[in-house]
């Protein structure tokens, strides 16, 4: 492994080519550490944003009329702002009204660091998104399929979790994948407020080794591999819930 | 209320029913008994379906009393569930749950909503399929079956329930013409075994030879009724007369 290492080191030496983050072990751990970072924040964010469709879109059909109002401002103001314009507003404005609390060194830190703020902000943003695209899965749900659910005496939720959801799944998959997508890449705003992902941590290395072009080109096959596996994921489960001769 | 089985299974008094400024139940009155065959038929529009509809509570009336086994259907404190635990329905477009194999559709209630162990609701969903003759077919989704297959199935999952009174709402009308005599053999035999039906249909040989009574209705009343004999052949009413001469 060493000498692979530092064939890299050669490599600059007789080209200029320079990728510090193989050869140089301080650079290579600021790396892999933006690395897991950006991994963490996609699945944080994944993970609430998929929650939040979910139970928005259930909200969404409330016979209570505030709750179907609320949701749907919610959507709005998420869906008609910039995302970068939603993480200073999370950052900044709702931040600085939240306590500090005590660093156990004499300072005082916010409550929520950067990370949280990003993985919010973002699980928000996609999140609008998500209840808009359950909902059109749901909405291609026969009503007559519900009914014979509701003739053979399940309540309203056991419909929406045993028939409606797994049914609007398989309608979504392919609008949700695009949005998932979405969610990755928009993870590299989260550089704006200072949080060590992939994008801040190249930034640190560019600024120390001064290879601009070098870290572009790493950054830009990097994001094309870790998209490329969320998506080759995604469709392997979509081919796996297919059901035979269902919507074809 | 007490109830026993000399007194009629089914109560229908003075129904009305509108939608919106549409008024489709004009004051229908029948009473069901226990293992009665009961076929309703007229022409479409004339409330037929709603009316059925109206026994297990998926359409609403405005004024009357249903009684089911003595609990009233019309009662805005109406325990649904109690009342679909009575009532298996099967609709025309038969309304499986296409993510599930035909053996998990009929296990489906029983399990998630009588809360029955698993094992035991297997074997009872296996002679059900049995019963309607679709042994073999336990693991084909709906999509992979035959619109008489699917029916068959739809029959065998409102039975796992173990209704006390089975509504048919037109069974066979989505059907190919070949297919409908093994969805109709799989009712008859039901009837035979002692199972009060209450059946809208348009397959008069069918109604003649398995009913033990025919309400005709039309434009939301009920406009002659009695045994297949004298309803067939004996009909008084001029638009009796006239539906059975445009079908026979």
């Amino acid at each position: 492994m060493e000498s692979f290492f530092e064939w890299f080191k050669l490599l600059y030496d007789n080209t200029g080519i320079n990728l510090p983050f193989l050869y140089d072990s301080y650079d290579r751990d600021r790396m892999w550490n933006g690395f897991l970072m950006t991994i963490k924040l996609s699945v944080v964010a994944l993970f609430f944003s998929i929650i939040i469709g979910i139970i928005g879109a259930w909200l969404q059909n409330s016979p209570l009329k505030w709750t179907r109002r609320i949701v749907n401002g919610y959507i709005q103001i998420f869906r008609n702002t910039p995302p970068l314009v939603q993480l200073y507003f999370f950052y900044f404005a709702i931040g600085a009204l939240l306590p500090k609390v005590s660093n156990g060194y004499g300072g005082e830190v916010p409550i929520l660091g950067g990370f949280a703020w990003a993985a919010i902000s973002l699980s928000f943003f996609a999140g609008a998104f998500n209840v808009e695209i359950f909902r059109s899965g749901m909405e291609a749900v026969p009503k007559s399929t519900t009914e014979a659910a509701e003739a053979l005496g399940f309540s309203r939720l056991q419909i929406y979790k045993d028939i409606t959801l797994p049914l609007a799944f398989r309608v979504v998959l392919p609008a949700l994948n695009n949005n998932l997508v979405n969610l990755v890449k928009t993870t590299t705003l989260a550089y704006a407020i200072a949080v060590p992902e992939m994008l801040y941590e190249s930034n640190q290395i560019w600024s120390d080794n001064v290879n601009v072009t070098e870290m572009m080109i790493f950054l830009l096959l990097a994001y094309f591999f870790l998209v490329g596996i969320l998506v080759w994921g995604m469709n392997r489960w979509e081919r796996s819930l297919k059901i035979p001769g269902f919507g074809t | 209320m007490n109830w026993d089985d000399s007194m009629p299974m089914v109560s229908i008094k003075d129904v009305h029913k509108a939608f919106g400024d549409l008024e489709v139940l004009k004051g229908v009155s029948m009473d069901i008994k226990k293992g009665e065959v009961v076929c309703i038929i007229g022409p479409s529009g004339s409330g037929k379906s709603t009316l059925i509809r109206c026994i297990n509570a998926l359409n609403d009336i405005q004024q009357g009393s249903i009684l089911v086994e003595g609990q009233e259907v019309n009662d805005p404190n109406l325990d649904k569930l109690e009342l679909r635990k009575k009532v298996g329905m099967v609709f025309q477009q038969y309304n499986l749950f296409p993510h599930k194999t035909a053996l998990e559709n009929v296990m489906m209630a029983p399990i998630r909503v009588l809360k029955q162990s698993k094992a035991e609701v297997e074997k009872t969903a296996r002679a059900l399929i049995k019963k309607v003759r679709l042994e073999g077919k336990e693991d084909s989704y709906p999509g992979e079956l035959s619109g008489g297959q699917q029916q068959r199935v739809a029959i065998a999952r409102s039975l796992a329930m173990n209704p006390d009174v089975m509504l048919f709402d037109e069974v066979t009308a989505a059907l190919d013409p070949e297919t409908v005599n093994e969805v109709l053999q799989t009712i008859k035999d039901l009837a035979e075994e002692g199972m009060t039906c209450i059946l809208v249909t348009h397959e008069m040989n069918f109604a003649r030879e398995v009913a033990d009574h025919i309400y005709f209705t039309d434009r939301g009343v009920i406009v002659e009724h009695g045994s297949p004999t004298n309803f067939f052949d004996e009909a008084k009413d001029p638009r009796t007369k006239e539906f059975l001469s445009q079908i026979l």
